[in-house]
């Protein structure tokens, strides 16, 4: 493996801030570690980058030993890059001269020639006479990517690299760093609280929570098969609804019986939480379950609605946007998992 | 565009009459700097050229020399204490770092020429120290001398040096222990990282801390003459009482006047280099680093004997000395010095004042390059030497007063009285005025900043306007702006010493004109008693500073 973190934990005072963390990137690919603020990730990602020591476990990149309790390589021996959340470019030189900071070792012609050759990478060929203050954010987060990638490190990790960006340029950019990465084959890890943009650049995505790694899996497991009720609920929307074992995997819910799939091994009678996301609720007129409308959101292509079943419980539906209901009206509801994730009733 | 009429919003309606009115205070405002510049400008157009080959043979290849070796001495030990004290203490922590942060900016309260009389008295061949060293091994001839260009250095770097503290260690704060860490990943030492990147960012800073030092070291008297170390200032002012010679005392003013214009434009560019201050996430600052134990004790030592040296060994000096000898200096002469100075630097800090605001005023409302030039010219002062003002504004006011005298006699014949204009408050004035006119003039400005135009629109929208928005919106606004820029002036003048000195009127000694009397004859301890109040009145600022400074840490 290429990254290879082993229980690493880290500690401040009493704060448990990392927790425990094992994980394993492969060459080339592009990790995440998600979480809301506070969740650990950017603790995590300072012990690989070497500004904090680790407490117990240890970190290896390319079965090189970075990090266990007593030792730790300096930052700068670990050939690993860092994008940061603020960009940090050095403000009193040029783009260029910021992109060939990291590149001492090379002999003036190279290093100049390797840091125009960055700069065309992200596609900023041009500016490279410019002065940070003189470029935009986008094209300062380009540069900054730029700088961390220019000594061809054996990682390279990235601190909430979209956070000061707006939304618009935040999707775009992601969507160009992936693919800046990939072109180069570079390993990565990043950090972020924001789930779109995790989906967007990363191979697989861990979801933290009090220092702790819940899970570390492909998006799309992350989304379908999320391993806790912290990873459920926190990745995409969804609601739980009550329900009971009445066999096997077989659920019953208020609104039909569901087969619940993986390892499931109830005993029958035990309450559990089932996961609805809304787009396993199908509005369907046909149906002769019936959910009134209590809360509508247009989303131009589709309606998000909020729907009251008999019991009082509520559930979420995504409905495309022709099918315009009003609040308070009774419309009919079917149930399509792909599939059923269960918790068992805390 | 609001409904509200521009004429009923006082300070932006310009009408053609008040511009001329503007062009005609803003010129007069100007005219305390101005004037000795171009008197002292004229004499170095057209020197007298018998003074001039005097001055050329006998005094100034060593005041040239002396003076040098003086500025580049005191710059690089004030640069280097300040820069590598506030490094210390915004990058790493250490035992006393939270204290030791701000105490070392209490030095600001010590003139140089109280820290060198300290230190002379202290270290001289008959002060306690050098007798001790006899008592115990017969003989101090080893010891270096404190009259001594390196004495002066040193006393002057110790005084001067919470300059550069000041402006270094907001430039290792705004830039942050971040960049750093960008430079470690990128594959630098944190050792070579500090010479790569966080000295060059803050470069600006320290530079515009150097200069100023450099202009403080031009401009110092008191300490030099304390050191009977012969330079520009001390060599100015013999010209003046001394040898009688007012073309003398101009023409070396003339020349300080090229060195202090270095200094002053190596100031004005290290400003246009702090553009770049990018603001950053400070809740997300990296921790200060650790030092390993050695290291942790030997930079607490270090920044420890600064502020001892440089601050509270002195001051224990001062007050053990006025002790010794309050009983028989606490006398009513002492108290009449007390008192000439209060009046002079309140009066001082009144007129400043009212200038700084007409100036301010000024420029808030649309103006004129004029305007905006005479402003520029009028709070130039600060850069000049009180020696050199004084000199220059003495000159003219003698020639305005032999001129109306002359008129006078034409109308009066012998029963006309006589004036001597040169030997009244004016002149002190005027001179205060030109020096540090700056000094009020920067609070006063950026407090008009912060009522913006929008305020005023806002209060015209509610019916206040004219004297009455003056009064009930700027006034109140500006308050603090107004009471720090008069405790900074007073203090400024209440340590001033060559003007004082100069241009007083006969009998006016204050508290600093006598510290350089009794300094002048060696009586140290005498001069105590006046040097402790001038450094108590001198903490106000110095506290000041310190809660403003910890604000930002």
């Amino acid at each position: 493996m290429w990254l290879e973190l082993q229980d690493v934990a880290r500690s401040f005072g009493s704060h448990r801030a990392v927790d425990g963390l094992s994980l394993q990137l492969a060459r080339g690919s592009i990790g995440c570690l998600l979480g809301p603020s506070g969740c650990g990730k950017t603790t995590a990602l300072r012990c690989i980058a070497g500004f904090e020591p680790v407490d117990r476990g240890s970190i290896r990149a390319h079965d090189r030993l970075l990090a266990q309790p007593g030792l730790a390589l300096s930052p700068s021996e670990r050939q690993i890059g860092m994008v940061f959340q603020d960009y940090a470019l050095f403000p009193h030189v040029t783009a260029l001269e910021n992109v060939a900071f990291g590149l001492h070792r090379l002999p003036g012609p190279s290093r100049k020639r390797r840091a125009e050759e960055m700069l065309a990478t992200v596609g900023l060929g041009d500016s490279g006479a410019k002065y940070p203050h003189q470029l935009s954010g986008g094209q300062q987060q380009r540069v900054a990517l730029a700088r961390a990638l220019a000594p061809e490190p054996e990682l390279v990790l990235l601190d909430e690299p979209f956070s000061s960006l707006d939304i618009e340029l935040r999707e775009r950019l992601s969507a160009e760093v992936r693919a800046v990465l990939k072109s180069l084959n570079t390993t990565a890890l990043l950090v972020t609280h924001d789930q779109q943009e995790a989906f967007a650049v990363a191979d697989v995505v861990g979801v933290m929570n009090q220092g702790r790694l819940e899970q570390w899996d492909a998006p799309y497991e992350l989304y379908h098969r999320p391993a806790s009720r912290f990873v459920a609920d926190f990745i995409g929307q969804g609601v739980f609804i009550a329900g009971e074992i009445v066999g096997g995997n077989s659920v019953q819910t208020e609104v039909g019986v569901m087969h619940a799939n993986g390892s499931g091994t109830w005993e029958r009678g035990t309450a559990v939480d089932l996961l609805l996301r809304p787009d396993d609720v199908i509005h369907d007129d046909e149906s002769t379950f019936k959910a009134e409308v209590c809360q509508r959101a247009f989303r131009g292509a589709e309606f998000l609605y909020t729907l009251k079943l008999p019991s009082g419980a509520r559930l979420l539906s995504l409905v495309p946007s022709h099918h315009n209901h009003a609040v308070g009206e009774k419309i009919g509801i079917r149930i399509e998992p792909d599939h059923v994730v269960a918790f068992e009733k805390k | 565009m609001s409904a509200i009429g521009r004429a009923d919003l006082p300070v932006r309606s310009a009408g053609t009459q008040s511009q001329w009115q503007g062009t005609l205070l803003a010129a007069t405002l100007c005219l305390p700097a101005l004037l000795p510049l171009l008197v002292i400008a004229t004499a170095l157009i057209s020197p007298e050229t018998s003074v001039w080959s005097h001055l050329a043979q006998h005094v100034l290849p060593d005041v040239v020399a002396n003076t040098v070796k003086l500025v580049i001495g005191v710059a690089l030990i004030a640069g280097t204490l300040g820069t590598s004290l506030a490094w210390f203490t915004t990058m790493y922590d250490f035992p006393g770092r939270r204290w030791l942060e701000w105490a070392l900016l209490l030095p600001l309260a010590i003139p140089a020429y109280v820290l060198a009389f300290v230190a002379i008295g202290f270290l001289d061949y008959a002060g306690p120290l050098q007798t001790a060293l006899r008592s115990v091994f017969g003989s101090s001839a080893w010891f270096p001398p404190i009259r001594s260009t390196g004495g002066a250095i040193l006393v002057l770097s110790l005084a001067l040096y919470p300059y550069v503290y000041l402006l270094a260690r907001s430039a290792f704060l705004t830039q942050g222990r971040r960049v750093l860490e960008v430079a470690q990943t990128l594959g630098h030492t944190r050792r070579a990282a500090i010479w790569r990147v966080s000295l060059p960012m803050a470069k600006p800073w320290i530079a515009g801390g150097v200069a100023l030092v450099c202009m403080e070291t031009l401009a110092d008297f008191g300490a030099v003459s304390i050191f009977n170390y012969n330079t520009f200032t001390t060599a100015i002012y013999r010209a003046w009482f001394g040898m009688f010679s007012v073309h003398a005392a101009l023409e070396l003013s003339a020349v300080l006047l090229i060195f202090v214009f270095v200094a002053l434009y190596l100031e004005r560019r290290s400003r246009s280099g702090l553009r770049f201050a990018n603001s950053r996430d400070m809740t997300r600052e990296p921790p200060r680093f650790a030092l390993s134990g050695p290291a942790r004790w030997l930079t607490a030592g270090y920044a420890l004997v600064v502020f001892l040296l440089a601050f509270f060994l002195p001051l224990l000096q001062l007050i053990w000395w006025t002790i010794q000898r309050a009983a028989q200096d606490l006398d009513a002469r002492y108290w009449e010095f007390a008192m000439h100075s209060i009046v002079l630097a309140a009066s001082a800090s009144l007129v400043i004042v009212a200038a700084s605001l007409t100036l301010a005023y000024l420029l808030r409302r649309p103006h004129t390059r004029f305007v905006k030039a005479a402003v520029r010219t009028a709070t130039l002062g600060y850069a000049v030497p009180g020696t050199v003002l004084a000199v220059g504004i003495l000159f003219p006011l003698v020639i305005v007063n032999n001129t109306l005298q002359d008129a006078m006699r034409v109308v009066w014949g012998s029963s006309a009285p006589v004036i001597l204009l040169q030997s009244t408050l004016l002149a002190v004035l005027l001179a205060y005025m030109a020096r540090f006119l700056a000094v009020g003039f920067n609070p006063v400005e950026s407090g008009l900043e912060r009522v913006t135009h929008s305020i005023d629109e806002a209060a015209v929208g509610m019916g206040v306007s004219g004297a009455r928005l003056v009064r009930k919106v700027h006034v109140p606004l500006l308050k603090t702006s107004l009471t720090t820029a008069a405790i900074l002036v007073f203090v400024d003048v209440m340590k001033e010493m060559p003007i004082t000195l100069i241009t007083r009127p006969f009998g006016w000694d204050t508290l600093a004109v006598r510290v350089f009397n009794m300094t002048s004859i060696g009586e140290w301890e005498r001069a105590a008693l006046p040097a402790l109040a001038i450094v108590l009145v001198g903490l106000v600022p110095a506290a000041m500073l310190v809660r403003g400074n910890r604000h930002v840490a």
